[in-house]
């Protein structure tokens, strides 16, 4: 797992990276990242990351980090 | 929470996982867009004025105020090259100080800042409540993205 800041999240969005907000639902529908999808992490489990490609990069985030 | 959810992903066989660890606040903070039934919500971001005059440290006061005095407002904000805020100069500094020293000797340095995100509303009462007629919005590096005004809120 790598930590990115935001420079190198724009590279990585740039290049076609999967984004995960893990954030609860309500959270991610009020306001979310263009193009991200949510998946809390409560749920975060093979099937409800079946629709992703594994071999692709993928980048989390949350509120803040914590 | 994204670092466990980062982990997660890597015991689930995702070999490039990435973590943006300031997460959505960050992103907000840099008045980029978003989606969501909040996206609309109006934010000071949106109500920047990026005109106003900006100084280096190493230029003279005599420089600064013609610049000053061609433009809109009675302030100049004191950068750096890729635009990192560092101090400001008042309409009194600029006024009654020696026209040939160096802004950075006389700026006020480090002056408060807030993010773009902020909710245009609440910001306008704050303002208009401490008196202020302005207040510089920059982002989470300190790169000066303008300034905001309560009549523009």
């Amino acid at each position: 797992m790598t930590p990115v800041l935001y420079p190198a999240l724009r590279r990585l969005l740039d290049d076609g990276a999967q984004l995960i907000e893990v954030l609860p639902v309500g959270e991610y529908t009020e306001m979310h990242l263009p193009g991200a999808v949510n998946i809390p992490l409560k749920t975060l489990d093979a099937t409800t990351t079946a629709g992703l490609h594994l071999a692709r990069p993928v980048i989390v985030y949350c509120w803040d980090g914590l | 929470m994204s670092p466990r959810a980062a982990c997660r992903l890597a015991t689930l066989g995702f070999t490039q996982v990435y973590d943006y660890v300031p997460g959505k606040v960050d992103w907000l903070a840099r008045n980029q867009p978003v989606e969501g039934t909040a996206a609309d919500t109006p934010t000071i971001g949106r109500h920047l004025r990026q005109e106003v005059t900006t100084a280096r440290p190493d230029e003279i006061i005599s420089q600064v105020r013609a610049r000053v005095a061609r433009s809109a407002h009675r302030f100049a904000l004191v950068t750096t090259a890729d635009d990192i805020l560092l101090g400001r100069l008042r309409a009194a500094a600029l006024d009654d100080t020696d026209p040939t020293q160096a802004v950075g000797e006389v700026m006020e340095a480090g002056p408060s800042t807030l993010r773009p995100h902020e909710p245009a509303a609440a910001i306008k009462d704050r303002l208009i409540n401490k008196g202020l007629t302005y207040a510089i919005v920059a982002d989470p590096d300190g790169r000066l993205l303008g300034t905001v005004h309560p009549s523009d809120l």
